[in-house]
């Protein structure tokens, strides 16, 4: 509030004609708007979470199949990760383009620095990570690591976190000091295909597709080393076909236990979170995509791939069983729960909406019009570590 | 495995986009040599387009534009997107692709310059 006044009085006293009221309606609160990627169109959706409404589309940001955004600590910026390399800081507030960068050939998600001066992309072509300043989108640094890098997350102490589809390997780099210090764990296990870092910041796990199981990491450890999760769960199983990658983002921590989605088996499996030991698993609809947490974990929300992914399942975290099923609509791609959890947002691809649905008596309650969405990003993000 | 199996690209979409314009489709009647190329180029682009990107430039997946695909025959790339490549993240879709489907697609890959 002081701060309102100053800027007010500052204003006054520059230009001593302009109203204060003036001033005040240009306040823009953000804390309940969020952005829809629209992939196709390479725009994204201004959304109201309290009024269910699309407030403006900023377009220009390139292709955005598979794009993700992180927000800055003020809720203000959203930096876009495109798929064609693209770097988009979008301002929620003016509702433009703050600046906007190519910096790579082909990429796959980034992070912002705790402190929210860094962010950091993920590419696959040419394979590593850069980073930049958070305000002017200058690369800070460039760290190339011959693989496709994939599961890029931020880490307390101003660290990002990051895996090596190719060669097996999570490194660490360190920005904190001058120069970005790096540390190598190699035997991560054969291609991790994502991996994400629980809110804490402690617990960095990395799935595998090339084989049964996840591996995990302590981030307290001062020399983490692979931990072993689930090693061949599917054993005796057949392998089904995996006709989209399942994410890890969303991380889903209910009570005492993270739910994961399996890889080639239609299921999700309960890890305890103490032990890093399987404590069950849950038979789905069809391969999990997102396996996706209701923030009190009370509920995990499950998404599907092709040819299934018209389906959402509900699991009770108490039972362990599926409580609700539902057909939302053709090509269900993310889900984003409100930051109390009392509702969630749907992107459904093909028809064209983003549905809303209470999350206790599951009722469909709004939809907004969107181009092809895809991920759906609320501005409570900016103050979640690994989001 | 050589027999037509029939239209069977059409169903599967159609369940994944119940309610929508795809149920106007034309139905199993169709001629099994002659896919629909409506559904097929979505699923080029939306499902193949998962991993190897929407544009098909690559992403975990390689880059399936012509010019990358030149060393294939049409006949390999059918076998590859039927039976998928082991030890890869490269599924087999047969389960969800007819032959005459899975040729469509191959000689769409190897023609086309898909935007």
């Amino acid at each position: 509030m002081t701060r309102v006044f100053a800027a007010a009085l500052a204003l006054l006293l520059a230009a001593p004609a302009a109203p204060m009221a003036e001033t005040a309606a240009q306040t823009v609160a953000t804390g309940d708007l969020g952005l829809v990627i629209e992939r196709a169109t390479g725009s994204v959706l201004l959304v109201d979470q309290s009024d269910h409404a699309a407030l403006a589309r900023i377009g220009g940001l390139g292709d955005l199949s598979h794009a993700s955004l992180v927000y800055s600590p003020d809720e203000r910026f959203a930096y876009v990760f495109g798929r064609d390399g693209g770097l988009t800081k979008v301002d929620i507030v003016t509702r433009q383009i703050a600046a906007r960068v190519m910096q790579a050939g082909n990429s796959i998600g980034g992070a912002i620095s705790d402190d929210g001066k860094l962010v950091a992309v993920s590419n696959y072509e040419p394979g590593g990570v850069h980073i930049f300043d958070a305000d002017t989108l200058e690369m800070v640094a460039d760290i190339p690591t011959g693989s496709k890098t994939i599961g890029l997350v931020d880490a307390p102490g101003r660290r990002f976190v990051f895996t090596l589809w190719d060669a097996g390997e999570t490194w660490i780099a360190d920005l904190s000091g001058e120069a970005p210090q790096i540390t190598k764990i190699p035997g991560i296990g054969k291609n991790p295909y994502d991996a994400l870092i629980t809110a804490n910041g402690r617990t960095y796990i990395a799935g595998l597709f090339g084989e049964d199981g996840l591996t995990a990491l302590d981030l307290w450890d001062d020399t983490p080393t692979p931990i072993r999760v689930l090693p061949g769960y599917g054993r005796g199983e057949r392998q089904l076909p995996v006709y989209k990658m399942p994410h890890l983002e969303g991380w889903a921590l209910t009570g005492r236990d993270f739910v994961l989605p399996a890889v080639g088996h239609h299921q999700v499996l309960w890890i305890d979170a103490a032990t890093l030991t399987e404590s069950g698993r849950t038979d789905t609809h069809g391969q999990p995509v997102f396996a996706m947490a209701r923030p009190d974990g009370r509920q995990v929300w499950v998404n599907f791939a092709h040819p299934l992914n018209d389906t959402v399942q509900v699991i009770d975290t108490v039972t362990k069983q599926v409580i609700h099923q539902f057909k939302p609509g053709p090509a269900v791609l993310h889900m984003e729960f409100t930051p109390r959890g009392h509702q969630v947002w749907i992107s459904v691809r093909d028809a064209g909406k983003v549905m809303i649905y209470d999350t206790r008596s599951f009722e469909k309650i709004g939809e907004i019009d969107a181009d092809s969405p895809s991920g759906i990003f609320f501005t409570a993000r900016a103050h979640r570590t690994g989001l | 495995m050589g027999e037509p199996r029939g239209h069977k690209v059409a169903p599967i979409l159609g369940l994944a986009c119940l309610g929508l314009g795809l149920l106007l489709l034309p139905d199993t009647a169709r001629a099994a040599d002659a896919p629909d190329p409506a559904p097929l180029k979505r699923l080029v682009h939306q499902d193949c387009g998962s991993c190897h990107g929407l544009t098909l430039k690559g992403g975990l997946g390689p880059d399936l534009r012509a010019p990358a695909l030149a060393h294939y025959d049409p006949e390999t790339l059918r076998t590859v997107i039927l039976d998928g490549i082991p030890e890869t993240a490269m599924p087999p879709w047969r389960p969800l692709l007819t032959e005459q489907e899975a040729a469509w697609i191959a000689d769409y890959l190897l023609k086309e310059a898909p935007k």
